[in-house]
């Protein structure tokens, strides 16, 4: 079986496609650029940098398979940058990597396959796939709680999956990081990628200025409309926030909500921050269609928290309210909200 | 069996050459500038070569500067010619716009330092034009331009360019002439008088010789600037010592290429019309790139209605068929083809190129399992197109 992989130049997907080698699968590692080599290798932070792409290719060679790199410099920036600058700008907190992986890498992956011959694509990601006997296609997290991105893959669809292989889903990062060793991959200690790929240093608002330039100047204000500070754009701020204010006050203060029409950050104690509701668009039901009505569940509203019991009521195909059994602290607009089930996801979409 | 359809990338040395490149290493250890027998053998080693290359373009001996290849002859003819003005003179610098970046960028790089640059252009024929140089020589002026640079084939089309009156154009008002003969030797002959040229880049990959090994050929009596600087190797005009076994694989070569040129050039020739005709039948909404008269023998540009031109190389090569978009110097970059951007190509035919350049190696039989894959392919990645929507 001919099988596609994605090649990051990381420990995971290189991983993946030595296991792909070893159960004897016709391997093409495919590496995505998505910046251009001409430009050196300043421009991006922590991944896709054309030191990962050069790692990608000495893995490629080294297990014998063919490897190509696929410009999508044009559709990252289109997609996925472009999406990021516009949800900040309207004072929301996006998860471009969440977008790169349904609306860029799969979709090309998938692509690529149908020209390359190709029956599966395989990814390095944590989470794990199924079949039913109905032949509805599942997704489940990896078993690995810690590295586990189960969360940035809701948005694939029964077509997707169909196709995907998840190789190093059904392992803990130490086993991957063993074999990566026994088998001397040179990228066994590499560490893992944190950071948004294409922001320098964690400094994201300066994406933002850059390509959307504007004074987004205003005001801090509290609960009752008092001022407390100005900023230099809602785009600097995220809900939670606490660091960063430029206030002095008795009690901690955290932002609480972001209006970018008037340009305010609003500002209060941690307290103001719960809530135990959201509503969300956008949402992808990972068997096709929605559930029949309410179902219980468990929401994860962030990469970096415990998904929370709920029930999860849909409306129509591509919106749904959650209700929290307790709330939850800074439910972030932007962020995906998505819906699990024990370890599988039902589906997920963006809060409002 | 792979099949290898990318020798205006690299050919492959021929059996004969790489007996003779390592023979050389073994035994021929020397250092040509020597006094004592070991460099007088490596000396020997240069002399014979020189004159082969000399033999294949019709040049002298001491008019051949071995370099590390193509791009380096055409830096040291570009620049060296520009900054071998007297008293600092910076007259103009014309070339076309479809010149190899060794040449272009080297042109790019006077015009930044204040060296008037006119870069011809070239319309979709892929042949620039006489009387687009007679109008750059025209708007020149008083002072006569210092160089113009025309390549004599161009490396993605195939397109042979009208070198011979050009030089003679230029050469009527004073102006010395580079052409970059890179991927014309071993494919057309090549003649430097008759071309009437000043300075002429060989690079031997492209006709069997190893990588890392050239030539630039310079008229006598013409002044030039060495760019690298050291000892008095190459009559002062390259310093450095000499790649011995590299030289001896280019005579090796320049011998074959010079043997072979006639009969080689006829069998080419029919293999790639065979091949370029063969696809225009098979394949709805494909057509050819640049004048399909002036080309060398062995070079189709090809461009395929809604598809990557890059997803098809690969789609070949996952079937042991080697292609390319372009110019290998340029891949990795975003770029699409600067020559077909500028013969003035849509930008989805610029998209849905591929290259086919075919060697000695080419057999019939590759070009029927050539002519059974691309149809295929082609139709699969149009399928793909169409599911993306």
């Amino acid at each position: 079986m001919r099988v596609v992989v994605a090649m990051s130049g990381g420990v995971d997907s290189s991983v993946a496609a030595a296991l792909l080698v070893d159960a004897g699968h016709d391997v093409v590692g495919v590496s995505m650029q998505l910046y251009d080599a001409a430009q050196g290798e300043e421009r991006f932070g922590s991944c896709c940098t054309i030191d990962d792409l050069h790692d990608a290719r000495r893995v490629a060679h080294g297990l014998g398979i063919p490897h190509y790199v696929v410009n999508l410099e044009r559709r990252f920036e289109d997609v996925v940058v472009a999406n990021f600058v516009r949800e900040y700008a309207s004072g929301r907190t996006p998860i471009p990597c969440a977008h790169c992986n349904s609306e860029l890498k799969f979709s090309t992956l998938v692509e690529q396959a149908i020209g390359f011959n190709a029956d599966r694509v395989a990814t390095g990601h944590y989470a794990r796939v199924t079949r039913d006997a109905g032949g509805v296609h599942h997704l489940f997290r990896g078993v690995d709680d810690r590295k586990d991105q189960a969360y940035f893959l809701f948005a694939l669809t029964q077509a997707q999956l169909a196709r995907a292989m998840f190789p190093v889903g059904n392992m803990p990062k130490d086993e991957v990081r063993r074999i990566a060793l026994s088998r001397g991959l040179r990228v066994a200690d590499k560490p893992d990628s944190q950071e948004i790929c294409f922001v320098p240093d964690g400094g994201y608002a300066s994406v933002v200025d850059r390509r959307l330039p504007a004074d987004r100047s205003g005001l801090v204000v509290d609960a009752q409309g008092r001022v407390l500070a100005r900023h230099e754009g809602v785009h600097h701020f995220t809900i939670g926030q606490r660091k960063g204010l430029g206030i002095s006050a008795a009690e901690p203060l955290y932002v609480v909500r972001l209006d970018a029409k008037r340009r305010l950050v609003q500002v209060g104690p941690k307290a103001a921050l719960d809530c135990a509701a959201l509503t969300a668009s956008g949402v992808n039901w990972v068997a096709g269609t929605p559930p029949a009505g309410d179902v219980p569940a468990q929401v994860q509203i962030r990469s970096r928290h415990a998904a929370a019991a709920a029930r999860v009521k849909p409306i129509g195909s591509d919106r749904m309210e959650v209700e929290f059994d307790d709330p939850q602290s800074a439910i972030t607009p932007g962020q995906a909200a998505v819906v699990f089930q024990d370890d599988e996801v039902l589906g997920g979409g963006w809060i409002d | 069996m792979r099949i290898y359809l990318d020798y205006n990338a690299t050919a492959p040395v021929t059996a004969e050459v790489a007996d003779a490149v390592s023979a050389a290493l073994r035994d021929c250890p020397g250092n040509a500038s020597s006094i004592h027998a070991f460099g007088q053998r490596a000396k020997a080693v240069l002399d014979e070569s020189r004159a082969a290359v000399a033999r294949l373009i019709g040049a002298e001996p001491s008019e051949i500067v071995f370099t590390s290849g193509g791009t380096e002859a055409d830096n040291l003819a570009v620049r060296g010619v520009a900054e071998a003005q007297k008293d600092g003179a910076r007259p103009a610098i014309i070339t076309t716009a479809i010149e190899h970046e060794a040449v272009l960028n080297s042109v790019k790089v006077l015009g930044r330092r204040g060296w008037p640059v006119t870069v011809l252009p070239v319309p979709p024929t892929g042949v620039v034009t006489v009387d687009a140089l007679a109008e750059a020589l025209e708007a020149a002026g008083e002072e006569p331009p210092a160089l113009v640079s025309v390549m004599l084939v161009n490396n993605e089309l195939g397109t042979l360019q009208p070198v011979r009156a050009m030089a003679a154009l230029a050469r009527a008002r004073g102006v010395p002439s580079h052409t970059d003969a890179v991927q014309a030797i071993g494919r057309i002959p090549v003649d430097v008088r008759d071309l009437g040229v000043d300075l002429l880049s060989i690079a031997g990959h492209k006709f069997g010789a190893p990588k890392g090994v050239g030539a630039l050929w310079v008229r006598r009596g013409l002044a030039l600037q060495p760019q690298s600087i050291g000892g008095r190797q190459e009559r002062g005009r390259r310093a450095g010592t000499e790649n011995t076994p590299a030289i001896e694989g280019l005579r090796v070569a320049a011998e074959r290429a010079d043997r072979q040129l006639a009969s080689e050039s006829a069998r080419q020739a029919a293999l790639r019309d065979r091949l370029e005709r063969g696809i225009l039948e098979k394949v709805p909404g494909a057509a050819v790139n640049g004048d399909s008269g002036a080309r060398v023998p062995n070079t189709t540009n090809i461009s395929f209605d809604g598809v990557e031109g890059e997803s098809l190389v690969i789609g070949l090569d996952l079937e042991g068929i080697a292609v390319s978009t372009g110019s290998a110097c340029s891949s990795g970059t975003l770029e699409p083809s600067h020559v077909l951007r500028a013969i003035g190509l849509a930008p989805s035919r610029i998209e849905g190129a591929v290259r086919f350049s075919l060697g000695e190696g080419t057999t019939d039989s590759e070009i029927d399992r050539v002519l059974d894959a691309v149809p295929a392919i082609v139709a699969r990645l149009r399928t793909r197109g169409r599911a993306r929507g």
